[in-house]
């Protein structure tokens, strides 16, 4: 599946709680609207990104996971 | 909903320093508010320069993984002089491994976010400990700072 995105970051390698922090930064600096592209390696990672998109209230347009790296596309809507 | 982390940090050993740090981080993240308010030994991973120095005891810590799997080395082997650096080399080499960030650079990511540091008063009278052995941006007060912080729809935790 494949998503537009306005953004990319890439938390490759990255242990909680960083990817988590820069995901919240970069799309602090998105327009309301836009979307990020967010790649990890940490397994961990899919609950804490749809953790983190429901208490902040942002939306989680898409995921896949790709032998053990996940991509996430989140739009900012607030 | 609970709108603020706020999280008592009485311990400072390497690995009590990481879950307080992560958590008030990851709280900012979540668009709450956080607060730590260090005290007693807590106050060393505040110190100035001493976050990416604090240690692991092996001494009464049963759940330190082995160092070599499968061999077995007692508990009371930990009291042998230089073996806390050991337990610490070992564990700083695991976080490593994983990728861990390093404490200093989860301070510093509080600092930057804005997590409410509080160094105890008290505690730094206890131990002769000045404001200006600790971290730029760090307030220092009593229970009652945190309290007010804490009693406004907190989760509220201790380390």
């Amino acid at each position: 599946m494949a998503f537009n995105f306005d953004q990319e970051l890439d938390c490759s390698g990255l242990a909680c709680p960083m990817p988590i922090l820069k995901t919240k930064k970069a799309v602090d600096a998105l327009q309301v609207g836009q979307v990020l592209k967010m790649v990890a390696t940490d397994p961990g990672s899919l609950p804490d990104v749809q953790a983190w998109t429901a208490k902040t209230g942002q939306e989680l347009v898409g995921h896949e996971e790709d032998g053990g790296k996940f991509t996430f596309f989140i739009k900012r809507i607030k | 909903m609970a709108q603020r982390m706020a999280i008592i940090s009485t311990h400072g050993s390497l690995d009590a320093a990481y879950p307080p740090l992560i958590l008030a981080t990851a709280a900012i993240a979540m668009d709450m508010e956080a607060a730590i308010f260090f005290t007693f030994y807590g106050l060393e991973i505040v110190k100035k320069g001493n976050a990416d120095k604090l240690q692991v005891s092996p001494i009464a810590n049963p759940a330190m993984p082995q160092p070599v799997p499968g061999i077995s080395v007692p508990n009371i082997i930990g009291v042998l002089p230089g073996m806390t650096a050991v337990a610490t080399s070992m564990m700083n080499g695991w976080m490593k491994k994983a990728n861990v960030a390093k404490l200093s650079e989860l301070l510093e990511m509080a600092t930057e976010s804005g997590v409410r540091l509080i160094a105890c008063q008290m505690s730094m009278d206890v131990m002769g400990i000045k404001k200006e052995d600790l971290i730029d941006g760090i307030e220092v007060a009593g229970a009652a700072a945190f309290i007010e912080f804490a009693s406004d729809d907190a989760i509220a935790l201790s380390f």
